[in-house]
Protein backbone atom coordinates (compact mmCIF):
# COMPACT_ATOMS: atom_id res chain seq x y z
CA UNK A 1 0.00 0.00 0.00
CA UNK A 2 1.37 3.16 -0.82
CA UNK A 3 1.22 6.33 1.51
CA UNK A 4 0.86 9.90 0.31
CA UNK A 5 -0.95 13.22 1.70
CA UNK A 6 -3.59 12.98 -1.18
CA UNK A 7 -4.79 10.80 -3.51
CA UNK A 8 -6.23 12.64 -6.86
CA UNK A 9 -8.84 11.02 -8.76
CA UNK A 10 -8.67 12.61 -12.17
CA UNK A 11 -5.82 13.70 -14.38
CA UNK A 12 -7.87 16.54 -16.06
CA UNK A 13 -6.52 20.18 -15.82
CA UNK A 14 -8.09 20.49 -12.19
CA UNK A 15 -6.56 17.35 -11.30
CA UNK A 16 -3.32 18.27 -12.59
CA UNK A 17 -3.27 22.13 -10.90
CA UNK A 18 -4.58 20.45 -7.64
CA UNK A 19 -0.57 18.67 -7.20
CA UNK A 20 0.86 22.40 -8.03
CA UNK A 21 -1.91 23.33 -5.22
CA UNK A 22 -0.82 20.82 -2.84
CA UNK A 23 2.86 20.91 -3.94
CA UNK A 24 3.80 24.36 -2.86
CA UNK A 25 2.02 23.51 0.38
CA UNK A 26 4.73 20.93 0.93
CA UNK A 27 2.37 18.43 0.21
CA UNK A 28 2.93 14.69 -1.58
CA UNK A 29 0.23 13.58 -3.89
CA UNK A 30 -0.47 10.94 -5.98
CA UNK A 31 -2.87 10.92 -9.44
CA UNK A 32 -4.60 8.18 -10.55
CA UNK A 33 -6.42 8.04 -14.19
CA UNK A 34 -8.66 5.47 -16.34
CA UNK A 35 -7.09 7.25 -19.08
CA UNK A 36 -3.63 6.23 -20.88
CA UNK A 37 -2.72 10.06 -20.47
CA UNK A 38 -3.09 13.05 -18.47
CA UNK A 39 -5.34 15.36 -20.13
CA UNK A 40 -8.95 14.78 -18.97
CA UNK A 41 -11.43 15.65 -21.72
CA UNK A 42 -8.74 18.29 -22.89
CA UNK A 43 -6.82 15.42 -24.30
CA UNK A 44 -9.56 13.09 -24.87
CA UNK A 45 -12.54 15.77 -26.46
CA UNK A 46 -10.96 18.45 -27.78
CA UNK A 47 -7.23 18.22 -27.98
CA UNK A 48 -7.34 20.82 -30.70
CA UNK A 49 -9.80 22.96 -30.12
CA UNK A 50 -8.62 26.26 -29.25
CA UNK A 51 -10.31 27.58 -25.37
CA UNK A 52 -10.02 31.33 -24.95
CA UNK A 53 -10.96 31.43 -21.21
CA UNK A 54 -8.09 30.77 -19.43
CA UNK A 55 -6.98 33.71 -17.60
CA UNK A 56 -3.73 35.45 -18.65
CA UNK A 57 -3.99 32.74 -21.95
CA UNK A 58 -5.68 34.24 -24.92
CA UNK A 59 -5.96 31.22 -26.43
CA UNK A 60 -4.77 27.35 -26.04
CA UNK A 61 -5.88 23.91 -27.48
CA UNK A 62 -6.73 21.27 -24.64
CA UNK A 63 -3.57 19.75 -25.75
CA UNK A 64 -1.26 22.77 -25.02
CA UNK A 65 -3.15 22.91 -21.93
CA UNK A 66 -2.55 19.53 -20.58
CA UNK A 67 1.55 20.43 -21.75
CA UNK A 68 1.59 23.40 -19.75
CA UNK A 69 -0.11 21.84 -16.58
CA UNK A 70 2.61 19.03 -16.24
CA UNK A 71 5.48 21.27 -17.15
CA UNK A 72 3.92 23.42 -14.22
CA UNK A 73 3.69 20.28 -11.59
CA UNK A 74 7.52 18.95 -12.77
CA UNK A 75 8.94 20.39 -10.05
CA UNK A 76 7.16 17.73 -7.74
CA UNK A 77 7.62 14.74 -9.56
CA UNK A 78 4.66 13.46 -8.76
CA UNK A 79 3.58 9.51 -9.79
CA UNK A 80 0.69 9.03 -11.74
CA UNK A 81 -0.93 5.77 -12.39
CA UNK A 82 -2.62 5.82 -15.26
CA UNK A 83 -4.43 3.03 -17.30
CA UNK A 84 -6.17 2.57 -13.30
CA UNK A 85 -9.65 2.95 -12.03
CA UNK A 86 -10.43 3.97 -8.76
CA UNK A 87 -13.13 1.40 -7.21
CA UNK A 88 -13.32 1.24 -3.83
CA UNK A 89 -12.61 3.83 -0.94
CA UNK A 90 -13.22 3.09 2.77
CA UNK A 91 -11.78 4.97 5.75
CA UNK A 92 -9.59 3.34 8.11
CA UNK A 93 -8.83 5.67 11.17
CA UNK A 94 -7.83 9.47 10.27
CA UNK A 95 -7.29 8.08 6.53
CA UNK A 96 -8.73 7.50 3.25
CA UNK A 97 -7.89 3.98 1.60
CA UNK A 98 -8.48 3.93 -2.10
CA UNK A 99 -8.29 0.51 -4.34
CA UNK A 100 -7.99 0.79 -8.06
CA UNK A 101 -9.62 -1.73 -10.98
CA UNK A 102 -5.83 -3.44 -10.75
CA UNK A 103 -5.70 -3.64 -6.67
CA UNK A 104 -2.98 -1.26 -6.39
CA UNK A 105 -4.23 -0.03 -2.76
CA UNK A 106 -3.19 4.12 -1.84
CA UNK A 107 -3.47 5.65 1.99
CA UNK A 108 -3.77 9.20 2.63
CA UNK A 109 -5.70 11.81 5.12
CA UNK A 110 -7.35 13.28 2.02
CA UNK A 111 -8.62 12.85 -1.25
CA UNK A 112 -9.41 15.37 -4.35
CA UNK A 113 -12.11 13.90 -6.43
CA UNK A 114 -11.57 16.00 -9.77
CA UNK A 115 -13.39 13.06 -12.05
CA UNK A 116 -14.65 15.55 -14.85
CA UNK A 117 -18.29 13.63 -16.02
CA UNK A 118 -16.75 10.23 -14.54
CA UNK A 119 -14.56 7.64 -16.21
CA UNK A 120 -14.12 7.32 -19.81
CA UNK A 121 -15.62 4.02 -21.42
CA UNK A 122 -15.22 3.02 -24.90
CA UNK A 123 -19.00 3.06 -26.00
CA UNK A 124 -20.17 0.04 -27.25
CA UNK A 125 -22.34 -2.02 -29.44
CA UNK A 126 -25.75 -1.90 -28.70
CA UNK A 127 -26.32 -5.70 -29.91
CA UNK A 128 -26.59 -8.21 -27.33
CA UNK A 129 -24.70 -10.68 -29.30
CA UNK A 130 -21.68 -8.18 -29.00
CA UNK A 131 -21.78 -8.10 -25.13
CA UNK A 132 -21.25 -12.10 -25.17
CA UNK A 133 -18.53 -11.92 -27.82
CA UNK A 134 -16.57 -9.05 -26.23
CA UNK A 135 -13.16 -9.59 -25.64
CA UNK A 136 -13.20 -13.13 -27.68
CA UNK A 137 -14.20 -11.68 -31.59
CA UNK A 138 -15.68 -8.02 -30.49
CA UNK A 139 -13.10 -5.44 -29.51
CA UNK A 140 -13.33 -1.84 -28.43
CA UNK A 141 -9.46 -1.47 -28.28
CA UNK A 142 -6.12 -2.78 -29.65
CA UNK A 143 -4.17 -4.27 -26.85
CA UNK A 144 -1.79 -6.30 -29.01
CA UNK A 145 -1.93 -6.41 -32.66
CA UNK A 146 -0.66 -9.93 -33.15
CA UNK A 147 -3.79 -11.49 -32.11
CA UNK A 148 -5.34 -9.55 -35.31
CA UNK A 149 -2.88 -11.58 -37.41
CA UNK A 150 -4.38 -13.32 -40.73
CA UNK A 151 -7.80 -12.61 -40.11
CA UNK A 152 -11.08 -11.18 -41.74
CA UNK A 153 -11.70 -8.00 -39.64
CA UNK A 154 -14.82 -5.55 -39.69
CA UNK A 155 -13.55 -2.19 -38.16
CA UNK A 156 -16.77 0.57 -37.37
CA UNK A 157 -16.25 3.73 -37.03
CA UNK A 158 -15.13 7.25 -38.90
CA UNK A 159 -12.72 9.22 -37.14
CA UNK A 160 -8.65 8.89 -36.30
CA UNK A 161 -8.63 5.80 -34.70
CA UNK A 162 -10.96 3.13 -37.31
CA UNK A 163 -8.55 4.67 -39.49
CA UNK A 164 -5.47 4.47 -38.41
CA UNK A 165 -6.61 0.89 -37.21
CA UNK A 166 -7.44 -0.30 -40.71
CA UNK A 167 -4.46 1.14 -42.38
CA UNK A 168 -2.16 -1.19 -39.55
CA UNK A 169 -4.26 -4.10 -39.81
CA UNK A 170 -4.18 -3.99 -43.47
CA UNK A 171 -0.82 -4.76 -43.68
CA UNK A 172 -1.45 -8.78 -42.62
CA UNK A 173 -5.56 -9.08 -42.45
CA UNK A 174 -8.49 -8.55 -44.53
CA UNK A 175 -10.03 -5.16 -43.49
CA UNK A 176 -13.55 -3.80 -44.40
CA UNK A 177 -14.02 -0.64 -43.02
CA UNK A 178 -17.61 0.56 -42.06
CA UNK A 179 -19.25 3.91 -41.48
CA UNK A 180 -22.85 5.20 -40.74
CA UNK A 181 -21.87 8.19 -43.12
CA UNK A 182 -19.93 8.94 -46.45
CA UNK A 183 -17.53 11.25 -45.14
CA UNK A 184 -14.61 9.96 -42.82
CA UNK A 185 -12.91 12.08 -40.31
CA UNK A 186 -9.15 12.23 -40.00
CA UNK A 187 -5.55 13.13 -41.22
CA UNK A 188 -5.51 13.60 -45.08
CA UNK A 189 -2.84 11.73 -46.00
CA UNK A 190 -4.87 8.63 -43.67
CA UNK A 191 -7.76 8.91 -45.97
CA UNK A 192 -5.73 8.98 -49.25
CA UNK A 193 -3.82 5.80 -47.50
CA UNK A 194 -6.76 4.28 -47.31
CA UNK A 195 -8.21 5.34 -50.75
CA UNK A 196 -5.34 4.07 -52.11
CA UNK A 197 -5.46 0.48 -50.04
CA UNK A 198 -8.97 0.29 -51.52
CA UNK A 199 -8.03 0.68 -55.14
CA UNK A 200 -5.72 -2.34 -54.25
CA UNK A 201 -8.20 -4.05 -52.83
CA UNK A 202 -6.69 -4.49 -49.45
CA UNK A 203 -9.62 -2.27 -47.52
CA UNK A 204 -13.04 -2.31 -48.67
CA UNK A 205 -15.53 0.38 -47.34
CA UNK A 206 -18.63 0.63 -46.57
CA UNK A 207 -20.81 3.15 -46.49
CA UNK A 208 -23.30 4.29 -45.45
CA UNK A 209 -24.30 1.85 -42.98
CA UNK A 210 -24.77 0.64 -39.66
CA UNK A 211 -24.54 -3.01 -38.14
CA UNK A 212 -27.64 -5.20 -38.22
CA UNK A 213 -26.51 -8.34 -36.62
CA UNK A 214 -24.18 -10.70 -35.76
CA UNK A 215 -24.27 -13.81 -36.78
CA UNK A 216 -23.29 -16.83 -34.78
CA UNK A 217 -23.36 -16.93 -31.57
CA UNK A 218 -21.07 -18.37 -30.08
CA UNK A 219 -17.83 -17.92 -32.66
CA UNK A 220 -18.50 -14.67 -34.53
CA UNK A 221 -18.80 -16.07 -38.32
CA UNK A 222 -20.16 -12.90 -40.31
CA UNK A 223 -21.64 -10.00 -39.65
CA UNK A 224 -25.13 -8.55 -41.21
CA UNK A 225 -24.54 -4.64 -42.26
CA UNK A 226 -27.66 -2.24 -42.97
CA UNK A 227 -27.40 0.40 -45.36
CA UNK A 228 -29.20 3.68 -45.51
CA UNK A 229 -31.33 2.64 -48.91
CA UNK A 230 -32.57 -0.60 -46.97
CA UNK A 231 -30.27 -2.94 -48.17
CA UNK A 232 -28.44 -5.34 -46.46
CA UNK A 233 -25.13 -7.54 -46.87
CA UNK A 234 -23.30 -10.05 -45.15
CA UNK A 235 -19.84 -9.49 -44.64
CA UNK A 236 -17.53 -12.34 -43.46
CA UNK A 237 -15.83 -11.39 -40.26
CA UNK A 238 -13.90 -13.27 -37.56
CA UNK A 239 -12.76 -10.30 -35.28
CA UNK A 240 -15.40 -7.15 -35.21
CA UNK A 241 -13.76 -3.84 -34.31
CA UNK A 242 -15.85 -0.89 -32.75
CA UNK A 243 -14.40 2.36 -32.82
CA UNK A 244 -17.47 4.62 -31.53
CA UNK A 245 -15.64 7.03 -29.16
CA UNK A 246 -15.88 7.09 -25.46
CA UNK A 247 -18.49 7.85 -22.99
CA UNK A 248 -18.43 9.24 -19.60
CA UNK A 249 -19.75 7.12 -17.08
CA UNK A 250 -19.83 8.18 -13.07
CA UNK A 251 -19.14 4.54 -12.19
CA UNK A 252 -17.99 3.18 -8.63
CA UNK A 253 -18.03 7.06 -7.50
CA UNK A 254 -21.98 6.43 -6.86
CA UNK A 255 -21.56 3.84 -4.53
CA UNK A 256 -18.61 5.91 -2.13
CA UNK A 257 -21.47 7.27 0.45
CA UNK A 258 -21.02 11.01 -0.61
CA UNK A 259 -23.72 13.36 -0.88
CA UNK A 260 -24.85 13.36 -4.71
CA UNK A 261 -27.00 15.83 -6.87
CA UNK A 262 -27.79 13.90 -10.28
CA UNK A 263 -24.04 12.85 -11.65
CA UNK A 264 -22.43 15.66 -9.48
CA UNK A 265 -20.89 15.66 -5.92
CA UNK A 266 -22.43 18.22 -3.26
CA UNK A 267 -19.62 20.24 -1.67
CA UNK A 268 -18.96 22.89 0.64
CA UNK A 269 -17.80 25.82 -1.15
CA UNK A 270 -15.93 27.27 1.30
CA UNK A 271 -13.44 24.61 1.42
CA UNK A 272 -14.60 21.74 -1.05
CA UNK A 273 -15.33 18.82 1.09
CA UNK A 274 -17.90 16.45 0.53
CA UNK A 275 -19.96 15.23 3.35
CA UNK A 276 -17.10 12.76 4.32
CA UNK A 277 -14.14 14.57 6.40
CA UNK A 278 -11.35 14.30 3.90
CA UNK A 279 -12.69 13.71 0.87
CA UNK A 280 -13.20 16.81 -1.44
CA UNK A 281 -14.20 17.37 -5.20
CA UNK A 282 -13.34 20.05 -7.53
CA UNK A 283 -14.25 20.63 -11.07
CA UNK A 284 -17.12 19.42 -13.30
CA UNK A 285 -18.02 16.91 -11.20
CA UNK A 286 -18.70 19.34 -8.16
CA UNK A 287 -21.91 20.68 -7.31
CA UNK A 288 -22.43 24.03 -5.08
CA UNK A 289 -25.08 27.05 -5.58
CA UNK A 290 -23.50 29.18 -8.66
CA UNK A 291 -21.40 26.29 -9.81
CA UNK A 292 -19.91 26.97 -13.65
CA UNK A 293 -18.68 23.71 -14.75
CA UNK A 294 -15.26 26.05 -16.07
CA UNK A 295 -11.83 24.97 -16.02
CA UNK A 296 -10.92 28.32 -14.23
CA UNK A 297 -13.65 27.62 -11.88
CA UNK A 298 -11.74 24.55 -10.98
CA UNK A 299 -8.17 25.59 -10.38
CA UNK A 300 -9.72 27.93 -7.61
CA UNK A 301 -11.76 25.39 -6.20
CA UNK A 302 -8.26 23.06 -5.90
CA UNK A 303 -6.69 25.81 -4.51
CA UNK A 304 -9.38 26.23 -1.33
CA UNK A 305 -9.41 22.64 -1.07
CA UNK A 306 -5.34 22.27 -0.69
CA UNK A 307 -5.26 24.44 2.45
CA UNK A 308 -8.17 21.89 3.72
CA UNK A 309 -5.64 19.63 3.02
CA UNK A 310 -2.85 20.71 4.50
CA UNK A 311 -4.69 21.30 7.50
CA UNK A 312 -5.70 17.53 7.86
CA UNK A 313 -2.50 16.04 6.43
CA UNK A 314 -0.07 18.56 8.93
CA UNK A 315 -2.55 18.28 11.87
CA UNK A 316 0.62 19.73 13.98
CA UNK A 317 1.86 22.46 11.94
CA UNK A 318 0.27 25.84 11.08
CA UNK A 319 -0.97 26.84 7.75
CA UNK A 320 0.61 30.23 6.44
CA UNK A 321 -0.77 31.65 3.69
CA UNK A 322 2.16 32.54 1.43
CA UNK A 323 2.90 34.42 -2.15
CA UNK A 324 4.81 32.55 -4.47
CA UNK A 325 6.42 35.94 -5.39
CA UNK A 326 7.88 36.46 -2.12
CA UNK A 327 7.96 32.89 -0.61
CA UNK A 328 11.02 31.58 -0.17
CA UNK A 329 9.97 28.37 0.67
CA UNK A 330 8.21 28.19 -2.42
CA UNK A 331 10.31 29.06 -4.56
CA UNK A 332 12.66 26.30 -3.33
CA UNK A 333 9.59 23.87 -3.93
CA UNK A 334 9.58 25.08 -7.24
CA UNK A 335 13.51 24.28 -7.44
CA UNK A 336 14.14 27.90 -8.16
CA UNK A 337 17.23 29.57 -7.22
CA UNK B 1 -42.85 31.62 -25.31
CA UNK B 2 -42.02 28.31 -27.78
CA UNK B 3 -43.64 25.24 -27.25
CA UNK B 4 -41.54 22.13 -28.16
CA UNK B 5 -42.29 18.50 -27.13
CA UNK B 6 -40.03 15.81 -26.60
CA UNK B 7 -41.32 12.58 -26.87
CA UNK B 8 -39.66 8.89 -26.04
CA UNK B 9 -39.22 5.82 -27.61
CA UNK B 10 -42.15 4.05 -25.95
CA UNK B 11 -44.54 7.18 -27.20
CA UNK B 12 -44.53 9.25 -23.81
CA UNK B 13 -44.76 12.70 -24.92
CA UNK B 14 -44.66 16.22 -22.59
CA UNK B 15 -44.99 19.78 -24.24
CA UNK B 16 -42.95 22.09 -22.42
CA UNK B 17 -42.65 26.28 -23.06
CA UNK B 18 -38.90 26.88 -23.49
CA UNK B 19 -37.40 30.57 -23.55
CA UNK B 20 -36.06 32.03 -26.78
CA UNK B 21 -32.29 32.04 -26.65
CA UNK B 22 -32.29 28.97 -24.37
CA UNK B 23 -31.00 25.64 -26.37
CA UNK B 24 -33.11 22.52 -26.51
CA UNK B 25 -31.11 20.85 -24.54
CA UNK B 26 -31.29 23.65 -21.86
CA UNK B 27 -34.85 23.32 -21.73
CA UNK B 28 -34.65 19.51 -21.27
CA UNK B 29 -32.11 19.89 -18.21
CA UNK B 30 -34.65 22.67 -16.71
CA UNK B 31 -37.89 20.73 -16.45
CA UNK B 32 -36.19 17.37 -15.70
CA UNK B 33 -37.16 15.68 -19.34
CA UNK B 34 -35.58 12.37 -18.93
CA UNK B 35 -33.67 10.65 -22.02
CA UNK B 36 -31.02 14.04 -22.09
CA UNK B 37 -27.96 13.64 -20.33
CA UNK B 38 -26.04 16.69 -21.36
CA UNK B 39 -22.57 15.33 -19.77
CA UNK B 40 -20.11 18.00 -21.30
CA UNK B 41 -22.73 21.36 -20.71
CA UNK B 42 -23.26 22.12 -24.27
CA UNK B 43 -20.25 22.33 -25.29
CA UNK B 44 -20.44 19.92 -28.62
CA UNK B 45 -17.99 17.62 -26.94
CA UNK B 46 -20.38 14.46 -25.84
CA UNK B 47 -23.33 13.45 -27.92
CA UNK B 48 -25.18 12.65 -24.77
CA UNK B 49 -27.96 14.89 -25.69
CA UNK B 50 -28.65 13.99 -28.85
CA UNK B 51 -32.43 13.62 -30.13
CA UNK B 52 -33.90 12.47 -33.17
CA UNK B 53 -35.98 15.82 -35.17
CA UNK B 54 -39.36 14.87 -36.01
CA UNK B 55 -39.40 14.71 -40.14
CA UNK B 56 -41.54 17.73 -40.90
CA UNK B 57 -39.11 19.76 -38.52
CA UNK B 58 -35.98 18.54 -39.21
CA UNK B 59 -35.26 20.64 -42.55
CA UNK B 60 -36.73 23.62 -40.81
CA UNK B 61 -33.70 23.43 -38.92
CA UNK B 62 -30.34 25.80 -39.65
CA UNK B 63 -28.08 23.31 -41.11
CA UNK B 64 -25.68 21.28 -38.33
CA UNK B 65 -22.11 22.43 -38.68
CA UNK B 66 -19.61 19.89 -39.55
CA UNK B 67 -17.72 19.41 -35.88
CA UNK B 68 -21.81 18.78 -35.22
CA UNK B 69 -21.73 15.83 -37.35
CA UNK B 70 -18.69 14.91 -36.61
CA UNK B 71 -19.93 14.12 -32.63
CA UNK B 72 -23.00 12.92 -33.94
CA UNK B 73 -20.98 9.79 -34.99
CA UNK B 74 -20.21 9.00 -31.23
CA UNK B 75 -23.79 9.22 -30.13
CA UNK B 76 -25.99 6.27 -29.18
CA UNK B 77 -27.44 4.72 -32.97
CA UNK B 78 -27.49 7.95 -35.26
CA UNK B 79 -29.72 7.81 -37.52
CA UNK B 80 -30.59 10.58 -40.54
CA UNK B 81 -32.33 12.88 -38.52
CA UNK B 82 -30.10 13.18 -35.61
CA UNK B 83 -29.20 16.22 -33.73
CA UNK B 84 -27.37 17.60 -30.55
CA UNK B 85 -30.16 19.08 -28.96
CA UNK B 86 -27.38 21.17 -27.49
CA UNK B 87 -26.94 23.25 -30.20
CA UNK B 88 -30.70 24.28 -31.34
CA UNK B 89 -32.09 27.69 -30.22
CA UNK B 90 -34.95 28.14 -29.31
CA UNK B 91 -37.11 30.86 -31.01
CA UNK B 92 -40.53 31.96 -31.94
CA UNK B 93 -39.79 29.83 -35.99
CA UNK B 94 -39.18 26.67 -33.81
CA UNK B 95 -42.39 27.00 -31.56
CA UNK B 96 -44.23 23.52 -32.08
CA UNK B 97 -41.10 21.39 -32.90
CA UNK B 98 -41.40 18.14 -32.23
CA UNK B 99 -38.27 15.70 -31.42
CA UNK B 100 -38.00 12.63 -29.55
CA UNK B 101 -35.15 11.47 -27.05
CA UNK B 102 -33.03 8.19 -27.97
CA UNK B 103 -33.88 4.74 -25.79
CA UNK B 104 -30.31 6.22 -23.86
CA UNK B 105 -27.81 8.54 -24.52
CA UNK B 106 -24.36 5.98 -23.56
Amino acid sequence: MKKTDVIIIGAGPVGLFAVHQLGIKGLKAVVIDNLDKAGGQCIELYPDKPIYDIPAVPECTGEQLTTRLLEQIKPFKTEFFLNERVDEVHQEKENWVVKTNNQKEFIASNIIIAGGVGSFEPRKISLKEAEKLEGKSVFYAVRNKEQFKNKKISIFGGGDSALDWALELSKFSKITLIHRRNEFRGAQHTLSEIKKLEKEGKVSIKTPCQIESLDNQSELKSITIKFDDGKTEKISTDVMLGFFGLVMKLGPIAEWGLNMNKKTIEVNPENFETNKKGIFAAGDICSYPGKLKLILSGFHEVALASVECFKRARPNEKYRFEFTTSSKTIQDRLGKK
Amino acid sequence: MPKITYKDIQGASKTIEVDNGLSVMEGAIQNEIPGIDADCGGSMACATCHVYIDEKWFHKLPKAESAEIDMIDMAFEPKKNSRLSCQIIVSDELDGLELTTPEKQT
